[in-house]
């Protein structure tokens, strides 16, 4: 243990606590605005400054570890004044337009201007600016940034993927995509993990909620809705809602209020994936000798952003059935439209996601196969929808719940689990089972599965005599390193799956944003007790899959289910890594 | 008023006079990967600031200049900027009156004409091609990447063997660098912004000197694979100690009757005990290096035989021809080539030249090796022929001092003419041309002139020609290997093109370098070896390194090694420099910055752990 004086308080903690933690753990908040734990302590931003007895300069809080003796004062006048003006300087080149920013009120730096009592700068204004393609899912505002290069540690250290870097030197140092290349060009995924770590607003998902908007207004268009499972998990947040007020039927509500024709539940489609993927993991089953292992999950655009950059040979590994999003797009437009018994071109198709990769996604040229276009027109974040809610002057805490339409608005527990890292393994297991025995085994009997590891799961389950080795990974650097390892032949499986978010969509890059916080686990808890009390439990026992399947598809791995709810990997173009080309 | 009167400094122009030096120290400390067009528009600003106002190109177009600079740095100019740009910087540079604004113009015209993909990048897309791989200055300038305030601060908290170890994970010769290394890393340290580099070298070989016998850490397994090493110098060495490591079975084969290359056939004992030599080279040999002495490859054996028992070969064999002046008389007897000379002292055979007048052609390093050798051997008179200034020689600053403190001769400014030798056929003495300094050539050097004066005699029993060295490349071109300019053409992997499975690296690529050079092509080599092979080994050390201090500041001056007595040390060829005092040792180890840590190192990793 270390013991140290901190504003006169007494503070013993274990050896390479940080200054910044140590106080902390004593109820003193030294502010921080860089300073990410366990991902991005580097001092940058010299707000966390304070003052040690007998050190002559400033120290930064964050990055330093109290040692034995020191006597630390953590609002000194000379702290109180470097911090001050440090935000300042900030100030000067960041573009304070913030009543039309999408952070505005959850903004560390206004949050700290506002704390510090600044009403005037003293600085000139100096902001810089950059060319940002307004098109792409992706929005990056130079003239925002703060520099403090969250989003190039997380991207290096979490994801793994080096899309941010550095760029140019002296007062202009900025971020951009590294290599110096454009967003276009990169192989990002699109996880939107800079986004949720993004103390500011300089890093957001294209706002296309007034396209939702315009689509509302046109007495023409058919407005169908989908909710994906994670969305239920988080949307009261930035709203104010208590978790247990937050239910997805209140969601429900306040779409319905803002005029959606008809609201379903993307759990439908989670279900219709299961039996389609399900089916298609025992064929292969079926056929060891000949096929590659491990299969993939497919339902996480960012892991297939991931895959096809980064990996481009494994791509045939992944499941060929769409994501739930796009199986959803694809009957609402085929099956919906002849049940509404309206021309399928006048549905707009819309998507709650938690997931900035889910825009891309619905773009992709090819995801277009019920023939009336698009077959999801358009996706909106968590974080959009709760914009519209608040933009409408929805009162979420006076909503009363309300049933999803019928009948794509059933879903099973199995399908609200996708929203939680290891939910789709499960979910595709419980189906699997039955599948190939005919019978349901206890609905918990993979969890195993579940829970966020360091690196991934793995787990072995036998299913009527046959062993299946099964692994889950979430986050992108984690699933490098699986991937590393099942190319080394280190490790081997059957089935994998993948989410490219820390702890699955529920951590999606599409979420609201918490400063400090890593919510997934939390959110992920709230899916597994909605998958609990399901009566409900199986994706084959959807009532509504069931009998899309009996009126319109036929069976899973149909003719007709191929052309609507499978895709080619392969028939869109993705940048590949700059390690790839390299080579 | 009086009619003259004397005027002294102004406090105001004392504290210019020291933000000048203080600028000096700032350039010199210059971080690596810096804007080309950022510092060249920041230079432009303090040049401008020197202008008196009286011409217009200069008063008025540098600050049109600069406008337009920032343009290019904001992203709000085109290529037709640049064009501007080139031709105002033109026009200044023909129609300004003095120095102040013709200089300036030319250095805006260097950068535009010499970086211009820089500038272009900025018009279209408003960003800089440059970027910062390795943000530690001492770690990025020096080629074997070693982790150098790591050992600093091991050496600072008396963990010398620690110290070893962590050098040995990017360089096997800590004893020969620590005596002979030319450190460019102390080329940028960021102390230089404050008084001056810290020693790097004195504390590498404070922490070898202090750390004893450290042994090298263990082998991966066997793979079953072979590498053959032509050529037993550092850069083979050090190729052969990491593939050691990785468990690959490694044979070298040198030319000569001992292992070191240039370290032992190269540079004397007085400044590389080979004691000292010989602890790095036990040290990679206990990994179970094999080692065939003796052995030419050409001669002995072929390089096809090589390439059809080994499944790697690693050609490392350096540069040690002799060049010749090309001078009338040249073949006289008791003219030797440099390289000659030295090979023989390093085996041992030492020539004596008791009583001799003994003159050395040349001013690089190894015409300073040459001259302090020869005053060894009992020569009567050394001198050193040149034919340029004292200050453009190519030899270290200290090397030339240290031959000068031990009675040699400049003759500079003389050319080589013509040997003349005596019925004997013995030289009898150099004729040189006095020459005149020229015009500046691209290396900044002024080029010599023929003056107008007569040849003049420079009396020679012995003359030394160390004019450069030439690379032993016809065998290896015949089975294949590419040549370029007398140099193989090896890929900045070491791997050669079209040659699967052969990697070439040092001088013998590059032409003569230095030792740390040589070490870095052969960890590289080493690296992608390892990769041709099929393997991913790592190469790391379980070293943890001492958290900085907070307070690194105080001002103080560099500590330097000291010299033996010139009189007594040119007696003979004990080592010339003395280890730091433990005091100054901890002194110039708590000088460091700890640029690992503090500043941009925290962020984008002061430290590679492994490779």
């Amino acid at each position: 243990m270390v013991n140290a004086i901190i504003d006169n308080i007494r503070v013993s903690v274990p050896e390479n606590t940080s200054i910044l933690q140590a106080a902390r753990s004593v109820g003193i908040a030294i502010p921080s605005l860089c300073y990410l734990k366990g991902v991005n302590e580097i001092g940058a931003c010299r707000v966390c400054l304070v003052e040690v007895e007998g050190v002559e300069k400033l120290v930064a809080s964050c990055n330093n570890p109290l040692r034995e003796g020191m006597v630390i004062h953590t609002n000194s006048p000379r702290v109180r004044r470097s911090r001050r003006t440090n935000v300042e300087l900030l100030l000067s080149q960041h573009n304070c337009d913030c009543p039309y920013c999408v952070r505005s009120g959850n903004c560390e730096l206004q949050r700290l201007a506002n704390d510090l009592g600044l009403s005037h700068l003293n600085y000139h204004k100096d902001l810089p600016h950059a060319n940002w393609n307004q098109n792409f899912p992706l929005v990056r505002d130079a003239s925002k940034c703060i520099k403090c290069m969250r989003c190039v540690q997380v991207c290096d250290k979490i994801q793994n993927l080096k899309v941010w870097d550095v760029s140019n030197t002296g007062s202009r140092t900025t971020v951009n995509v590294s290599g110096n290349r454009t967003i276009e060009q990169a192989d990002c995924s699109l996880c939107g993990q800079c986004i949720t770590h993004c103390p500011v607003g300089a890093l957001r998902e294209r706002d296309d909620s007034q396209r939702a908007f315009a689509a509302l207004a046109d007495p023409d268009k058919i407005t169908v809705v989908q909710i994906a499972p994670a969305v239920r998990a988080a949307w009261g947040e930035s709203l104010g809602l208590p978790r247990e007020q937050a239910t997805v039927k209140r969601l429900v509500a306040a779409l319905r209020r803002m005029g959606f024709d008809y609201i379903f539940d993307t759990n439908f489609s989670a279900d219709l994936t299961i039996m389609e993927e399900g089916s298609e993991f025992i064929e292969k089953l079926k056929n060891r000798e000949n096929e590659k292992f491990p299969m993939f999950t497919s339902c996480c655009p960012g892991w297939v952003r991931f895959l096809k950059s980064q990996y481009p040979d494994m791509v045939p590994q992944l499941s060929s059935a769409k994501s739930p999003q796009q199986m959803f797009g694809a009957v609402a437009k085929s099956y919906y439209a002849e049940l509404l018994g309206v021309d399928p071109k006048r549905i707009y198709s819309v998507s709650v996601m938690p997931c900035v990769a889910k825009k891309h996604e619905c773009d992709i040229p090819v995801m277009n196969d019920a023939g009336a276009g698009q077959d999801v027109d358009l996706v909106l974040t968590t974080r959009e929808i709760d914009r519209m809610i608040r933009a409408e002057h929805i009162d979420a805490n006076a909503l009363k719940e309300e049933e999803f339409d019928a009948p794509l608005g059933t879903g099973t527990g199995a399908a609200v689990i996708f929203g939680a890292t290891g939910g789709v393994m499960e979910a595709a297991l419980r189906s699997a089972y039955y599948l190939v025995t005919g019978q349901n085994p206890a609905p918990d009997a993979f969890k195993e599965v579940r829970g966020v590891p360091e690196g991934w799961k793995e787990a072995k389950f036998d299913i009527a005599g046959a062993t299946v080795r099964v692994a889950v990974a979430s986050g992108l650097g984690n699933t490098r390193r699986l991937i590393e390892a099942i190319r080394a032949g280190k490790v081997e499986y059957e089935f994998v799956e993948i989410m490219a978010c820390p702890g699955g969509c529920a951590g999606g890059g599409g979420q609201p944003i918490h400063e400090g916080c890593e919510l997934a686990a939390t959110r992920g808890e709230v899916l597994y007790g909605l998958d609990e009390v399901n009566n409900l439990r199986f994706s084959h026992e959807n009532p509504s899959v069931q009998k899309l399947y009996a009126d319109y598809l036929g069976a899973p791995l149909s003719h007709r289910a191929h052309e609507l709810l499978h895709t080619d990997h392969e028939a869109w173009e993705m940048p590949l890594s700059p390690m790839i080309k390299k080579a | 008023m009086s009619r003259l009167e004397f005027y002294s400094t102004s406090s105001s122009q004392r504290v210019v006079e020291g933000l000048y030096r203080e600028l000096e120290h700032r350039i010199v400390a210059s971080p690596p990967g810096l804007c080309p067009v950022d510092l060249a528009a920041s230079f432009l600003k303090l040049c401008h600031a020197q202008t008196c106002g009286k011409c217009v190109p200069c008063r008025v177009g540098l600050r049109q200049l600069e406008l337009l600079l920032e343009d290019v740095l904001n992203g709000d100019a085109t290529e037709e900027t640049i064009d501007l740009i080139e031709q105002t910087a033109r026009v200044i540079s023909d129609s300004a009156d003095c120095a102040i604004g013709y200089k300036a113009a030319d250095m805006v015209l260097k950068g535009v004409t010499g970086f211009r993909e820089d500038y272009e990048e900025h018009v279209r897309h408003g960003r800089c091609s440059c970027n910062l791989d390795q943000p530690v200055p001492c770690v990025a300038q020096c080629p074997a990447g070693v982790d150098i305030p790591g050992y600093i601060a091991l050496v600072g908290a008396g963990r010398y063997a620690d110290a070893v170890r962590l050098i040995r994970k990017d360089n096997p010769f800590p004893g020969a660098c620590g005596l002979v290394c030319e450190h460019p890393c102390e080329a940028r340290c960021r102390r230089n912004m404050i008084e001056g580099a810290v020693n790097i070298r004195g504390l590498k070989r404070y922490a070898v000197d202090h750390a004893g016998i450290v042994p090298a850490p263990e082998c991966a397994e066997p793979t079953g694979k072979k590498v053959a090493i032509v050529g037993g110098g550092p850069g083979g060495l050090s190729a052969a100690y990491y593939l050691a490591l990785m468990g690959h079975a490694v044979t070298v084969f040198e030319q000569r009757k001992q292992l070191g290359g240039m370290l032992r056939y190269g540079i004397p004992s007085y400044r590389l005990p080979r004691e000292e030599l010989q602890k790095d080279i036990d040290c990679i040999l206990s990994t179970g290096v094999q080692v065939r002495c003796g052995v030419e490859i050409g001669t002995d054996i072929s390089l096809d035989e090589l390439y059809r028992d080994y499944d790697a070969i690693y050609i490392s064999i350096g540069a040690h021809n002799d060049k010749k002046v090309g001078i009338e008389g040249e073949d006289a007897r008791g003219v030797v080539s440099a390289v000659e000379m030295l090979r023989a002292i390093g085996d041992g055979t030492m020539p004596d030249f008791t009583g001799k007048n003994v003159a050395v052609i040349g001013g690089g390093n190894v015409a300073m090796d040459c001259t302090r050798s020869a005053i060894r051997l009992g020569a009567k008179t050394v001198s050193v022929v040149y034919r340029r200034r004292q200050q453009d020689m190519t030899a270290l600053a200290e090397e030339v001092e240290g031959a000068i403190a031990e009675g040699a001769e400049l003759l500079t400014m003389k050319a080589p003419v013509r040997i003349e030798a005596d019925e004997n056929g013995d030289c009898a003495a150099l004729w040189v041309q006095p020459q005149r300094v020229g015009a500046i050539d691209r290396a900044g050097r002024p080029t010599p002139e023929p003056a107008d004066a007569p040849e003049q005699r420079v009396p020679a029993d012995i003359i030394i020609v160390a004019i450069g060295q030439g690379i032993e490349y016809k065998h290896f071109e015949a089975s294949g290997v590419p040549v370029h300019r007398g140099a193989f053409a090896a890929l900045s992997s070491g791997g050669i093109e079209n040659k699967k499975g052969v990697f070439a690296g040092g001088d013998c690529v590059t032409g003569p370098a230095t030792v740390i050079k040589a070490i870095a092509a052969g960890k590289v080599a080493a690296a992608n070896i390892d990769e041709y092979l099929g393997f991913e080994h790592i190469i790391d050390v379980d070293v943890e390194i001492p958290a900085p201090d907070l307070d690194k500041r105080p001002s103080c001056g560099r500590s330097e090694l000291a010299m033996e007595k010139s009189f007594e040390r040119k007696e003979n060829f004990n080592c010339i420099e003395c280890g730091f005092t433990d005091e100054e040792a901890k002194q110039e180890a708590s000088r460091c910055l700890r640029c690992d840590h503090f500043g941009y190192g925290i962020f984008k990793g002061g430290r590679n752990k492994q490779w």
